[in-house]
């Protein structure tokens, strides 16, 4: 039998969970964050509210023997505060942005490839088995701290970005299993998580804030990504509703890449002046500069912040490098490369098509958060003016950063003749997400205000257009659509047109994803040049009642779970086939 | 030199204080109230002698059972290993300032302040003995604290004292240092490091 409403936020960078007692409809108290036990050093192990989402693997013998020991026992890998600082100065042995890897469909994703580019010697693990690792160690400290009431036991939602497609989601699902979580994990969009941390800070005042027809963007700048949500607000029945319209891109930028240019701009700037840095000083110097940048952009008006990079050797004073933070380097580095001021119909510059594409992570190539935001905003059939922008993630902490997005916004609001929006105040940037998805657990279980979203894109199956066979060239490939944007969880649609699988064999289709067309319906044929190829799905029919190689005729289900991930099966006359995601890549 | 003393002395209090502080509020005030009072910095007066004297208050709060009756180091010593990890507070005490400028000693404080600074609010929580602000008059009854209240200057006659605070005290309100992992030698403050 539950007890708590756990929400937990698997983010890039930090991984924290909440927690609130259900079933009491009364009790109207907050969600706690939970104190997570980690090595902090070797041998020490402390408590702190976010657990770093960075993954050690310690060659045999670099520590000692038990100084890896956690409250509940020994892991073979570290994961938290130690493992970060540890893989600052051991570049080789660190599982960072596992999150990032999860959602990039040109990974093999179950396949063990971090840390990545590590040397033969260091055991490695898949992007899978890593986020596995973080939600491991948080049901080891719930379960150690409540015994009575094992987490696998309770309600628990998980945070996903709301730009992860269905593979992603499907594999977060997986890996909450591979954890131990309880099978009815709810996987919940982190922007809405956000909002719902708004209205459990808000109680029942939400409804004197928000009128019908207001549009909410949600705009979540976290350590690695960017995340934009809008959500309605609609009546139905004479009760104020919350819909999710749209989710933005999956946009690999934040803060951490903000720090980097700082770093990058001020050691240009040193090796005018004849001073060289090695990669340690480098990454002394990008932490100067986020605690440079914090406090000039934390309201403080001062025009340089000083930059130390202390000598590495025990000798302190004499090895510092000392520098400065300009305000000038700052402000066109972050305020013009990261914040420009825009119009509403700029958009990012398309990524330089390159011969050789390297592998790793697709980063985005414009850092122009408003240029992202314009062209989410820009989409066809999108309220184009927000009535009200609530600010999360950590970047967000900067009122001056929060200023120039609320000025840009407004400064399109203004030109299309509309209200500059308000700002939704109250959350914590940083734990916001986790106290957010505890809220809706309870929710879901006690009752209260919903925020509708459903699939966050619409997705399709390729299908090859029986025409004329011409030799040499492929056949052309229609895509249809299979779930249309927007489907609630627990609905189920069908494929109206039947196909034909051959008994036996395997078959693999092509599929795609497009969070901007919003309007498809499902047997919509549409061009694939417009959609996102994601993984493709696959499925062996066997059938005991006929032979291998007889053809049997099917018709594609799609099902939104009441988990959120997409379910897509084969429905013939004798039996059901489910069709699962194959993310190897070929 | 004698300018230079004046930063360093100031600079050396500052990074000390929370220190002594943190094994014994006693001491600290003492230490506090002798350097207010004598208007010269005791600089004997502290950091060797005050971890030796009775720790017991800071022992008590760590440890639930404070069963022994001398002090026990390892919390000590773990506390100079976060301050140096965090902040390389061993490195920079160790480190001849003579040799450096005002502004060499000055950079490399920052990182001791930043570190040392961060590494205390993660694990200990401090605040004022008395709210009242500094400078306020103070009255003290018949039978006061004074464990809590250092009396400096004139002391004559009998309770109640008036007088003006000169300074709000420091206590800690919770102090909660990381778990050591048994077999975990507290005495290697700062392992050796050995770049592959």
């Amino acid at each position: 039998m539950s007890r708590f409403a756990i929400g937990i936020d698997l983010g890039t960078t930090n991984t924290a969970l909440a927690s609130a007692p259900i079933g009491d409809k009364n009790d109207t108290s907050k969600p706690e964050v939970m104190a997570v036990p980690q090595i902090v050093a070797a041998g020490e192990t402390a408590s702190r509210p976010l657990l770093p989402s960075f993954l050690y693997v310690p060659a045999d013998g670099q520590f000692p023997a038990g100084s890896l020991r956690l409250p509940w026992g020994e892991s073979p890998t570290l994961v938290g505060a130690f493992a970060r600082s540890q893989g600052a100065t051991t570049p080789a042995r660190i599982v960072s942005s596992a999150k990032s890897w999860l959602s990039y469909a040109g990974a093999d994703r179950n396949g063990a490839i971090l840390p990545w580019q590590a040397p033969e010697e260091v055991a490695k693990l898949s992007p899978v088995d890593v986020s596995a690792r973080y939600l491991e160690h948080l049901r080891a400290a719930w379960d150690a701290q409540h015994p009575e009431a094992p987490l696998a036991q309770q309600d628990v939602v998980l945070t996903v970005p709301a730009s992860f497609d269905a593979v992603a989601r499907e594999l977060t699902a997986v890996a909450a299993q591979r954890a131990g979580l309880p099978t009815g994990v709810r996987l919940l969009e982190e922007p809405q998580a956000a909002l719902y941390a708004w209205l459990a800070d808000q109680g029942t005042d939400w409804r004197s804030q928000l009128a019908v027809g207001e549009t909410i963007l949600v705009c979540d700048i976290g350590g690695g990504t960017t995340d934009f949500s809008l959500i309605e607000v609609r009546e139905t029945d004479g009760n104020l509703e919350l819909h999710r319209v749209a989710v933005g891109d999956h946009i690999l930028l934040g803060g951490d890449n903000m720090d980097l240019a700082l770093a990058y701009t001020v050691r240009a700037r040193l090796e005018n002046e004849g001073v060289k840095l090695d990669d340690w000083q480098m990454r002394a110097l990008t932490y100067a500069c986020r605690a440079a940048k914090e406090i000039m952009l934390g309201g403080s008006d001062s025009d340089t912040q000083p930059l130390v990079i202390p000598g590495r050797g025990s000798k302190l004073i004499g090895g510092t490098i000392t520098t400065e933070l300009r305000r000038a380097e700052l402000e066109s580095v972050l305020l013009e490369g990261f914040f420009p001021i825009v119009d509403a119909s700029a958009r990012p510059v398309a990524p330089r098509r390159v011969g050789l594409t390297s592998l790793g992570l697709p980063y985005a190539s414009d850092a122009a958060v408003t240029r992202h935001l314009a062209a989410f905003l820009g989409r066809e059939g999108l309220p184009r003016n927000p009535t009200a922008i609530l600010f999360n993630g950590g970047v967000t902490r900067s009122p001056v950063l929060r200023d120039r997005l609320h000025a840009v916004l407004a400064s399109w609001a203004q030109a299309a003749g509309a209200r500059a929006p308000k700002i939704l105040s109250g959350v914590d940037p940083d734990l916001s997400v986790c106290r957010g998805a505890a809220y809706y657990a309870r929710v879901v279980r006690d009752g209260g205000v919903r925020i509708r979203g459903g699939t966050a894109q619409a997705y399709y199956v390729g299908m090859e257009r029986a025409e004329l066979a011409v030799p040499g060239i492929a056949p052309k490939l229609d895509a249809l659509c299979v779930a249309p944007f927007g489907m609630e969880e627990g609905t189920e649609v069908t494929l109206p047109m039947a196909l034909g699988l051959i008994v036996g064999e395997p078959v693999s289709f092509r599929f795609f994803g497009s969070s901007t067309r919003g309007e498809d319906q499902v047997g919509a044929v549409v061009d694939p040049s417009e959609l996102t190829e994601l993984a493709p799905i696959e499925a062996t029919f066997e059938d005991l009642n006929r032979a291998a190689g007889e053809a049997v005729e099917v018709r594609l289900h799609a099902r939104l779970t009441e988990v959120g991930t997409l379910e897509m099966e084969a429905v013939g006359d004798k039996g059901r086939w489910k069709l699962s995601f194959d993310v190897r890549v070929q | 030199m004698q300018s230079s003393l004046g930063f360093f002395s100031r600079l050396w209090l500052a990074f000390i204080l929370p220190w002594i502080v943190l094994f014994n509020g006693r001491t600290a005030a003492r230490v506090q109230a002798a350097r207010l009072g004598n208007a010269t910095p005791s600089r004997d007066d502290s950091p060797a002698s005050a971890p030796t004297e009775t720790s017991l208050s800071a022992v008590k709060i760590i440890d639930a059972a404070p069963t022994v009756t001398a002090p026990d180091a390892t919390t000590a010593m773990q506390l100079l290993a976060i301050m140096q990890r965090e902040g390389r507070f061993i490195d920079f005490l160790q480190e001849d300032v003579g040799s450096f400028s005002d502004a060499q000693v000055g950079a490399a404080a920052r990182v001791v302040h930043a570190g040392c600074k961060r590494a205390l609010a993660d694990y200990v929580t401090l605040e004022p003995v008395r709210r009242e602000p500094e400078g306020a008059a103070i009255v003290l009854d018949r039978g006061f604290d004074a464990g809590r209240n250092r009396l400096t200057g004139n002391v004559v006659g009998e309770p109640p004292f008036k007088g003006k605070l000169t300074h709000h005290g420091w206590q800690i309100a919770t102090i909660k240092l990381p778990t050591l992992a048994s077999g975990h030698d507290p005495k290697v403050i700062a392992p050796a490091e050995v770049e592959l």
